[in-house]
């Protein structure tokens, strides 16, 4: 579980707020998706929970525990994390990287080697494989594979993840959405993810919360969101996707009516 | 094959150890002390830029010029030690930079998933910083290891061996033969260590899991056979070797290369064993002998007068290298053994035809028509107190005055682009273009005797005194003249110029008996 009670992060003390006043609470098990634009601070927020950044003022709850209370470093041990950028370890074999949180929390040889074995078979990429390939040896959807076994390895129960997606091309996008919300669902992972693609969050989160200019507008589940948005901004959001399914499925009749 | 080629190629194997361990064990200390360095610098914005613009300093000092502030910060020490630290000075600049640079470039997302998985700040720059800088710190070390075999050749001037004893002995006698050697040879130790360095790079980038190719096998063997090989060639140069008996010292030119060779000849003859320490930097010798490092070497009176004593009156030639021996005794506890009994000094000298066209023949000839004559003198003549000293003594300046290299100069005066210069006493060139030296009626010229200075320790021994007392006066103006000549002029080596002497020494020997 994690809870967030007026959360505020100020860079130029206090002049301007990144992150103002937000609260919320994401339950275990929960997939929330947190929606904004840049600049809106949804992944400024995220980077506190495991604190790559500090809040300027009030406290994070992650698993019944003031997170300011935790070593950074340990706390992040017990966190996953996954990022578009990936960030895997080019001079490590893929079985490193995906060892390399098990390493720091001085795991024995063996639990690592069967855990690595656990999690590359998880994310689709064969042990035998892929254990002892280089990063560069990999196509981006591999790379992300491997990125979020990563995170996955040392069995955290929060994983946050900051537009994991967003650098794969689209089919890998599609396949790969799909795959990590099972084996969301399959672990009862509690998951944070930024994305500023509504559709995605449409189709992974349970909740979503919208964020503009520091401040959380709405946070509901996506049949909420689509049935009954609270601000202007969050009903053009959400209505993007639709119109584009709209402007998709009147393609596809005149394609039809084309063909017979 | 060439005997002169073949007199280089025997040395080789001793100046490929000094050289080889000058190297390495300055590269290592570089290394050593360069990375940890660098590191910092990018840990802490506040050092950076200080610690950069220090280490960029110190490499736009001349080289030479740190040579001799380093032995006159060790209080004379001469050799391998002041060397290993001028030379680490040097190879810092390339090192730190590509430090900074390499670890600068990590890429941040990297960095940023190492953060955000758990990595502690000292485990992200040991795990991930420093492995993924290495190739950028390895090109640093390649350039510094370069510059470094470059730079050893300068450790010669402060007495320790490599291939510069090769390249400054070759162009004071003007021996291309080993100057050439010399070249190569540091030329080719400096692409095999690139070469060795880049095996050792190439291995680490491309280590794989599981069965390794052939061609790692391959270059996993050369790189460990060379290492093997270099290190225990340094460690036996390095290795206290049994001390010879005596150290004789010399400075950069040919009068003293032969006569450093004459003393230890001499001495070996009695049964002493003999280490040279040639082609030393004139204030270089003097403080190695009055710290014992070196046990004698052939001194000029003057020298001392002007340069340590800092006198520049001239009470004449008795009177200076009395005031000498005293001097030398009180302030360094140093011993004169004996005049050999040539002068090197500053003199006049035209060519024959000229002098007698213009019948000149001493220094008060020159006084009424000074002031049509063009003047030449090397790099420093016009500069020192001697020129000073003629011309107040005589009151005589010239219409031109021009400065040259030494070899140079002497061509000028044989085809008449200058009048007269200012020569050295003992130059066999002199002969070779039929100049004449004018008198100095006045005593204006600082006299040079040439004289065996010895450390204390050194003068103890009975023997050694004797050995070199029985050179004492054997070694005329005439016979000196001839030996340079035997070098410069005729291009045979130090070695036919240390035998004509012997020759003549010993037969002068037999013929008093």
């Amino acid at each position: 579980m994690i809870e967030l009670t007026s959360i505020q992060k100020s860079f130029d003390d206090g002049h301007s707020f990144a992150v103002a006043d937000t609260s919320f609470i994401v339950s275990k098990g929960e997939f929330l998706g947190l929606v904004g634009e840049s600049g809106s601070g949804k992944t400024t927020t995220l980077k506190m929970i495991n604190r790559l950044e500090e809040p300027s003022s009030g406290t994070i709850i992650v698993n019944g525990k003031n997170i300011l209370d935790q070593n950074p470093e340990s706390l992040r041990r017990n966190i996953g994390y996954v990022f578009q950028g990936i960030g895997l370890f080019p001079h490590h074999t893929v079985a490193e990287n995906v060892a390399a949180v098990p390493q720091l929390l001085k795991w024995s040889k063996q639990e690592i080697t069967k855990r690595c074995q656990e999690t590359l078979e998880l994310v689709g990429l064969p042990y035998a494989e892929f254990a002892d390939r280089m990063p560069n040896e990999l196509s981006g959807g591999q790379q992300q594979r491997v990125g979020v076994a990563r995170a996955l390895a040392a069995n955290p129960e929060v994983v946050l993840m900051d537009e994991p997606f967003g650098a794969l091309d689209p089919i890998n996008r599609d396949m790969l959405q799909e795959e990590f919300k099972r084996i969301q669902a399959q672990l009862n992972l509690t998951v944070i993810m930024v994305t500023h693609d509504m559709t995605e969050a449409l189709l992974m989160a349970d909740r979503i919360a919208v964020m503009k200019d520091g401040q959380v507008l709405q946070i509901d589940t996506p049949a909420q969101l689509l049935l009954n948005p609270q601000h202007e901004y969050v009903k053009d959001l959400v209505e993007t996707p639709k119109r584009r399914t709209d402007r998709l499925e009147r393609l596809m009749q005149s394609a039809n009516v084309g063909l017979s | 094959m060439d005997s002169n080629l073949q007199e280089q190629l025997q040395l080789l194997p001793v100046y490929f150890q000094g050289h080889l361990a000058l190297t390495l064990v300055a590269l290592f200390m570089g290394i050593v002390v360069s990375v940890p360095l660098g590191i910092i610098a990018t840990q802490s914005a506040k050092a950076k830029q200080p610690l950069l613009s220090i280490i960029s300093i110190i490499q736009t000092i001349p080289s030479v010029a740190i040579l001799a502030l380093v032995v006159a910060m060790l209080g004379g020490e001469i050799g391998f030690l002041p060397a290993i630290i001028a030379l680490t000075l040097y190879s810092m600049l390339p090192i730190v930079r590509n430090t900074v640079t390499g670890l600068e470039t990590v890429p941040a997302e990297v960095v940023e998933a190492a953060q955000g998985i758990g990595m502690s700040s000292s485990q992200i720059l040991i795990k991930v910083r420093i492995p993924l800088a290495m190739p950028v710190i390895i090109a640093g070390i390649r350039t510094a290891a370069v510059w470094t075999v470059g730079l050893a050749t300068l450790s010669t001037l402060v007495g320790a061996t490599s291939f510069g004893n090769y390249i400054f002995t070759g162009l004071q006698t003007r021996n291309l033969v080993a100057v050439t050697v010399g070249s190569l040879a540091s030329a080719s130790l400096a692409v095999s260590l690139d070469w060795f360095i880049a095996g050792i790079q190439w291995l680490f980038e491309n280590k794989t899991k599981g069965q390794p190719s052939q061609r790692y096998g391959q270059i996993k063997f050369a790189v460990i056979v060379a290492t093997v090989a270099g290190v225990s060639l340094s460690a036996y140069a390095l290795w206290p070797k049994p001390k010879a008996d005596f150290i004789i010292g010399g400075k950069g030119f040919t009068e003293q290369y032969i006569m450093s060779g004459l003393l230890a000849a001499e001495l070996e003859s009695v049964g002493f064993t003999v280490d040279l320490r040639l082609g030393m930097g004139s204030s270089v010798a003097y403080e190695a002998v009055s710290d014992g490092s070196i046990d004698a070497y052939l001194e000029y009176s003057g020298t001392v007068w002007a340069n340590v004593m800092g006198k520049s009156d001239n009470p004449g030639r008795t009177a200076v290298l009395e005031q000498v021996t005293d001097y030398i005794q009180a302030a360094d506890g140093l011993v004169n053994i004996g005049s050999m009994g040539f002068k090197n000094l500053y003199g006049f000298a035209m060519t024959k035809a000229r002098a007698a066209e213009l019948g000149v023949t001493s220094i008060d000839d020159l006084v009424p028509i000074a002031g049509q004559l063009i003047g030449g003198g090397d790099l420093e003549f016009f500069g020192r107190p001697e020129w000073a000293s003629v011309r107040d003594a005589y009151s005589i300046d010239f219409a031109e005055k021009l400065t040259f290299d030494t070899t140079l100069m002497y061509s000028a005066v044989s085809n008449g682009q200058v009048d007269v210069i200012a020569a050295y006493s003992t130059d066999g060139r002199l002969a070779a273009y039929d100049l004449i030296m004018l008198t100095d009626p006045r005593n204006a010229l600082l006299p040079y005797d040439g004289f065996l200075i010895a450390s204390t320790a050194a003068a103890n021994n009975q023997k050694f005194i004797s050995t070199l007392q029985a050179l004492v006066g054997k070694v005329t103006d005439d016979t000196m003249r001839e030996a340079n000549k035997i070098v410069d002029v005729d291009g045979g080596t130090i070695a036919q110029a240390i035998s004509y002497l012997r020759g003549v020494i010993h037969l002068e020997f037999i013929d008093a008996e």
